[in-house]
């Protein structure tokens, strides 16, 4: 098993930690795992991303010139790495704020509306992971329980009171996931 | 035996970790991107509470270098970390730190250049770090990690080298290394030196005087040119002898390969990733992975030459590192560059495009 994902999106909306938490979970289960930011001024409200690579074998590069699956949760995102996804991989969007939607024919277009949904939850921070839910979805590459493991790793004890709020975000993302 | 704890990190947070690990008594760095997460994760770790190792954030990279030389003469493990225009700064303490024959570690997690530039990932400081960046015949043992893992190996490594043969050595990583995550096994603890190790290890280091011997005095100050030029003889001979000893490189596939990357650092993973698609096409390429920049191995380079058709450098700067290949090659095969500048990284299909090119 190997996945190649890039998750790109504006600086703030969670990119850079819904791929950590994606790696750690990968960590749980004792796979290997390379994130690697664009670490640039990207962070400062323009277009952050993250490639995440979680694969059995061990990973040459952690760059990579096409993904199995790209999360994309802007348009200059979308206008980036449409064809960077190889032929038959995943394309996961979030609508709002798409005017041009994507084009190919020759990869699987999923629509996620979690934007609406984390506002409907009165959690606007819970939006990364619902994208993350939809994406274990279609792409289960760790288990909801390893995310929870990673998620007490990383997070400090004293948030540990949101991780029920985590997992109710991850699997109301996986309801809202559809196939276009 | 406990099962080893495997940890997720940057390549900059292993580099602090194994640090406070391996025993290092003082850190003096001043904060750059993309390097400042060394000086950040030292500051939550606290180790002044713990191992008592000393953590200052300097008023510039003059500063920390020269507080680096002032621990280095007392014997200690001391250490300072930056990116390119940080380091340009240390080149005149660096120079006096090589005359003076003292042992410290200086981490160049590179960006781009020349001047300012960018913040984003570059190898264009190979020139400067093992051409010596500052004044005078001296040269520098240089360490090119290319995973996290061996960022938190070297550090370690680096302190032993550097304490083996009195010399300054140098983790020249870059904005890849840094700021990627992967998994590590950070190095086992080992407490700091005792005062009456660092006398026992170190008997040039002024340590306070003692009865039972001469002043020890650190300087690279000798006015009399016929005493400076044994002291550079000198350091010739410790060269010669790195040389000789402490040669460190990867060979990946080249047992049946014709072509051969070679390539360091950052650019040896995304050469590795190059390589495997090179091979689902049936073209037998293989990789060099120089791990020590100086000393350079150019005798496995010159070997290889013998059997192989040519060789692709691939770094990113405008072309450093081929000059030491094609020394080793020495005209035998034809010895092509690629890179990328100014922070651009490369990605695995423009080097597969460079070989095919240099193929052709």
């Amino acid at each position: 098993m190997k996945a190649e994902i890039i998750i790109s999106g504006f600086g703030g909306q969670g990119v850079l930690s819904m791929g950590k938490i994606l790696a750690y979970s990968g960590l749980m289960e004792d796979k290997e795992v390379t994130w690697m930011p664009a670490y640039g001024p990207e962070q400062r409200g323009g277009t952050a991303n993250v490639t995440v690579i979680v694969s059995d074998d061990k990973i040459s590069s952690p760059i990579i010139s096409k993904y199995d699956a790209a999360i994309i949760l802007n348009q200059p995102s979308l206008d980036k790495f449409e064809s960077k996804i190889k032929p038959g991989g995943i394309l996961i969007y979030d609508s709002y704020g798409i005017i041009n939607p994507p084009t190919r024919k020759d990869i699987k277009i999923y629509s996620i509306n979690a934007m609406d949904a984390a506002n409907e939850m009165g959690n606007p921070k819970a939006f990364n992971m619902i994208v993350l839910g939809g994406l274990l979805k279609i792409l289960p590459i760790v288990t909801i329980d390893n995310v929870l493991k990673g998620l007490k790793k990383t997070l400090p004890a004293r948030h540990h009171s949101l991780i029920p709020m985590n997992e109710e975000a991850i699997k109301k993302g996986m309801e809202l996931i559809k196939e276009i | 035996m406990a099962k080893e704890e495997v940890v997720l990190m940057k390549g900059n947070e292993a580099i602090a970790h194994a640090a406070i690990r391996c025993g290092c008594d003082g850190y003096f760095g001043y904060p750059i991107t993309p390097q400042s997460e060394v000086l950040e994760t030292l500051a939550i770790l606290k180790p002044w509470e713990t191992t008592g190792m000393v953590v200052l954030q300097a008023e510039s990279e003059v500063a920390s270098i020269n507080m680096v030389y002032g621990g280095a003469g007392c014997g200690k493990k001391v250490m300072t970390s930056s990116s390119s225009p940080g380091v340009s700064l240390m080149q005149e303490g660096i120079s006096y730190m090589a005359g003076a024959e003292l042992p410290c570690l200086i981490v160049n997690v590179q960006r781009g250049g020349p001047g300012l530039g960018t913040i984003q990932p570059s190898q264009a400081d190979y020139f400067q770090t093992v051409k010596g960046g500052g004044h005078g015949d001296y040269r520098l043992i240089t360490l090119a990690p290319n995973s996290v893992q061996e960022m938190a190996d070297f550090v370690g490594l680096s302190f032993d080298l550097a304490f083996k043969y009195r010399n300054p050595a140098v983790i020249l990583a870059d904005g890849v290394i840094g700021q990627m995550m992967e998994k590590v096994v950070l190095p086992p603890i080992k407490p700091r030196r005792t005062d009456e190790e660092v006398i026992a290890e170190c008997p040039w280091a002024t340590t306070g005087k003692t009865k039972n011997r001469k002043p020890n005095i650190i300087t690279s100050l000798e006015l009399k040119p016929d005493a400076m030029e044994i002291n550079n003889l000198r350091f010739q001979a410790k060269y010669k002898k790195i040389e000789e000893n402490e040669v460190r490189f990867e060979e990946i596939m080249c047992d049946d390969a014709e072509y051969i990357i070679v390539a360091f650092g950052s650019q040896a993973r995304i050469g590795q990733k190059a390589l495997e698609m090179l091979r689902e096409e049936g073209i037998k390429v293989g990789m060099l992975r120089p791990i020590t920049l100086w000393p350079f191995p150019t005798k496995v380079i010159d070997k290889l030459a013998d059997r192989v058709k040519s060789m692709l450098v691939v770094e990113i700067n405008a072309g450093q590192m081929v000059e030491d290949v094609r020394l080793a090659v020495n005209g035998k095969i034809p010895v092509e560059h690629f890179g990328r500048l100014g922070g651009i990284v490369p990605d695995p299909d423009e080097i597969v495009e460079a070989m095919k090119k240099m193929i052709k």
